[in-house]
């Protein structure tokens, strides 16, 4: 392609949302209204899933070491666990700090218990893949000198359980609404170019090629798919802004926080350009494409 | 220059619009297609320009053969052809100018032969002093002239008019026939489809006549012979 070409097809593709000037607006705001609720959803979405995370990396396993081991059984323990696949990490509590953290939460009256301390040492174990924590306690359960092992049961699948399923659900909504999105803009766009299918025919009576044909319509799409994604980024990046400033010191030292404004904001902008574009140009694709058959 | 043999048209909806039709047109001739409506006169010339694939047969415009032309090389063949419509199918929002010279943009000429190429054909036609007026501004028969010399910008081997004068008054109809005559004496092929019997019947040329798909009568100096 000649840099003439190129040249002419930015100008056309320039001079032709000035031209349509009223299905320009249409179509920026059907891209406009559409990705603010992406972006919206996506913030939303984003931080559930920390806040998931977050729950889930909670959970870990204590395993209650036997009275009758030894200290080198410890050690043999604590070595065959290590070498288990799924382990993040792990730490040795002696019974006289795990007394001490009872203390601690709950009051001096269990202070009585020095004398007799009933408790045992503790391994706590943190499963790489926190939705594997079951699969592990049930291995580490079967080594020798573990007088129990404890992760909750019952309660940790029921969390994972409702994790996953508000997962998926976010993820089928954030589809449908992807889904909602292309469907409307595309729409628009193919209104805009069924108004100028003379031009198009024109263009294939004179031997013009059909990418020639096209490229000024996708350029179109694409600045239509920029200029919608403008007040979505500035709306979000306000939204976000605010919402942080309130939400964000009442979680102070809480086990659940939410995202940060950086990266988070920046990544969702980037995705709503992204978005905005690629449905741009694509709806222009699909629209063209009808009419190039002359 | 143009030749088909046996060629067949076949609409989806079943309609036989050209039924086994063989022609052959020399490089410099002008040629009527007549015959009354519906009768496949469109179907025949769309077929040349491919704008309509043909259902069997062949068809050779300029050496290129039609049936194994794949669609992305149908643009090389328009650009050796020139089609005028009755209609004009000139964009509103470009004016005399940019009408004609979009023709020679969406080939990729260079900018300065283009406007070079666009005023001597506006010179032609006679519009050099309209070059900025936009098609509303303008009369049918001046639309019908900046049409014709958009089709000729590309200097085309073979110009395709569909009924050129039919949305034209009679004195304007002539001034655009002869512009044709004139094109047609430079050398460039000429096959127009007309209903207007006093054009056919005076400027006497090669007549096809065409009814039910089939070519009835094929006549040099032939009149119009039908009852308008």
């Amino acid at each position: 392609m000649k840099i003439n070409t190129v040249k002419r097809h930015f100008r056309e593709s320039l001079k032709s949302l000035g031209r349509n000037s009223w299905m320009t607006i249409a179509s920026v705001s059907a891209v406009t209204v559409t990705l603010i609720l992406v972006g919206v959803f996506a913030l939303i979405m984003m931080n559930l899933n920390k806040v998931a995370s977050d729950l889930e990396n909670d959970v870990e396993i204590k395993v209650l070491i036997d009275e009758t081991a030894g200290k080198a059984d410890e050690k043999a323990l604590m070595e065959k666990i290590k070498k288990l696949p799924d382990i993040a990490e792990m730490t040795y509590s002696t019974r006289e700090n795990e007394l001490s953290k009872l203390v601690k939460d709950f009051g001096d009256d269990f202070k009585l218990f020095e004398q007799s301390n009933p408790l045992r040492n503790v391994i706590y174990v943190k499963a790489s893949d926190p939705q594997q924590t079951a699969k592990v306690a049930k291995t580490i359960d079967k080594f020798n000198y573990t007088y129990d092992v404890m992760y909750g049961e019952g309660k940790v699948e029921k969390l994972f359980n409702f994790l996953n399923i508000s997962r998926n659900v976010g993820i089928v909504l954030i589809l449908g609404l992807l889904f909602t999105a292309i469907f409307l803009i595309s729409n628009t766009i193919r209104i805009t170019i069924i108004a100028r299918r003379d031009e198009i025919e024109i263009m294939k009576l004179v031997g013009a090629t059909n990418s020639f044909v096209r490229i000024p319509f996708l350029l179109e799409g694409m600045w239509l798919g920029i200029l919608g994604s403008i007040i979505p980024i500035a709306v979000i990046a306000t939204l976000y802004h605010n919402v942080y400033k309130i939400i964000a010191p009442r979680l102070k030292g809480e086990l659940v926080q939410v995202l940060d404004f950086s990266p988070l904001v920046y990544q969702v902008s980037a995705l709503l350009l992204l978005i905005g574009v690629l449905i741009g140009i694509w709806g222009s694709f699909m629209s063209v494409r009808k009419f190039l058959k002359i | 220059m143009i030749e088909m043999k046996n060629v067949t048209k076949k609409y989806p909806n079943g309609v036989v619009a050209t039924n086994g039709i063989s022609v052959n047109i020399k490089q410099g001739e002008f040629v009527y297609v007549v015959g009354p409506s519906g009768a496949g006169k469109s179907t025949f010339i769309k077929l040349m320009y491919r704008e309509e694939k043909a259902t069997s047969g062949e068809i050779t415009v300029n050496g290129i053969d039609l049936a194994s032309l794949k669609n992305k090389k149908v643009p090389f063949l328009r650009r050796q052809i020139g089609v005028v419509f009755q209609d004009f199918k000139l964009l509103p929002r470009l004016n005399v100018y940019e009408n004609v010279a979009f023709a020679l943009e969406v080939i990729e000429e260079e900018p300065a032969e283009i406007r070079r190429r666009v005023m001597e054909v506006l010179e032609l036609v006679g519009l050099k002093q309209k070059a900025r007026m936009f098609p509303n501004e303008l009369s049918g028969g001046e639309q019908q002239r900046v049409s014709i010399a958009r089709s000729i910008v590309n200097v085309p081997k073979v110009v395709i008019a569909d009924e050129p004068t039919g949305n034209l008054d009679p004195e304007t109809s002539w001034d655009i026939m002869n512009l044709f005559e004139e094109i047609n004496a430079r050398g460039t092929t000429i096959v127009m489809a007309t209903h207007n019997r006093e054009i056919v019947n005076t400027i006497r040329r090669r007549v096809i006549a065409v009814e039910g798909g089939m070519i009835v009568r094929d006549e040099h100096g032939g009149d119009y012979g039908y009852e308008n």
